[in-house]
């Protein structure tokens, strides 16, 4: 029985990790709710913009997502100066992923501030964090 | 369930432990560690080591740590900023282990170039650096698998546990590189 309820144990962990993507999402959808009343939820298209969409700020003119993440979340990418591999974006990809709430908020605002020169808005950051769960 | 059964996995796992801790607390040996720092901040390593190496702390002055954790928002042009309290973790063991406090022979050689009114911030503009590399081409940094002086993993395999020695060198070749950049793409 006990070593039942271990495999029954084990067998339910990842299922929790995978719930942690979608109650960011929920967040990132609610502080948007808040900010605009009118918001009808997460666009994985205006998220996919935003990855592939170009920088204006210190990475450099040419500089987005993309440039260092690879043109596809799923894949593996390479810092652009330091030569680091990176790993895939997409939790499809790479579990580790959308699962801790401190480290998205770190990297949204520091990619933000270097690729657009500002912190990304709620809603921004609820659409590409739809486009990344939906790349599979 | 017999212990018979279970004995040779007992005894790896006590093998590997046993090996695992010697490792980590053995008894400092200047000579032998090179820069690699006495003991190892896992938010040291886990958080500047996300973007490049955890370059060893040894090869920059404590008073350049400082400066440089003063100034995540703009880290040589990219903002590596962090909550308050990580960065003061990271900063004081930087200070720590820096090449004018913590380092063995090694560091201190590295700190020791360094003049006194300087404040380098890139290890790679420090003299030392410069004498340790001097035999390398200015056109070698600029292989695709390598890309600047800044990636020391893709020379020392041993980077990213702050091993620098000689015997743990391969310099990746033109033709490998370009063969890895196409793939990449």
């Amino acid at each position: 029985m006990r070593r039942v309820l271990a495999v029954l144990l084990c067998a339910a962990a990842p299922a929790a990790l995978a719930g942690a993507p979608a109650d960011l999402l929920r967040d990132y959808e609610a502080q948007a709710r808040r900010g605009d009343p009118g918001f009808a939820g997460a666009s994985p298209a205006r998220g996919a913009e935003l990855y592939r969409r170009s920088g204006i700020a210190s990475a450099g003119p040419e500089a987005g997502c993309a440039s260092c993440h690879s043109p596809d979340p799923r894949w593996p990418g390479r810092h652009g100066r330091t030569g680091k591999p990176i790993a895939p974006l997409a939790p499809a990809a790479n579990p580790e992923r959308l699962a801790d709430p401190a480290q998205a908020e770190k990297w949204f605002r520091r990619n933000c501030r270097d690729v657009l020169a500002r912190e990304c808005t709620a809603q921004e950051k609820a659409d590409f964090v739809r486009f990344l769960i939906e790349a599979k | 369930m017999s212990f018979r059964r279970f004995a040779p996995v007992a005894v790896l796992v006590l093998t590997v432990t046993a090996t695992g801790v010697l490792l980590a607390s053995g008894p400092e040996d200047p000579e032998r560690r090179g820069v690699a720092p006495r003991t190892v901040n896992p938010t040291w390593r886990t958080e500047c080591g996300a973007c490049h190496v955890a370059y060893p702390p040894a090869l920059l002055p404590a008073r350049s740590w400082e400066k440089l954790m003063s100034g995540l928002a703009d880290h040589f042009g990219e903002d590596a900023s962090l909550d308050a309290a990580t960065a003061r973790e990271i900063a004081a063991y930087l200070v720590r282990e820096s090449g004018d406090r913590g380092a063995g022979r090694a560091g201190r050689k590295a700190a020791r170039a360094v003049a006194p009114g300087e404040t380098p911030l890139r290890i790679t503009g420090t003299r030392w650096f410069r004498h340790e590399h001097d035999e390398i081409a200015p056109g070698v940094w600029r292989r695709a698998a390598i890309g600047s002086a800044a990636n020391c993993g893709a020379c020392h395999e041993g980077a990213a546990e702050g091993d620098f020695s000689e015997r743990r060198v391969a310099v990746p070749r033109e033709d490998r590189t370009a063969a890895h950049a196409a793939g990449s793409q």
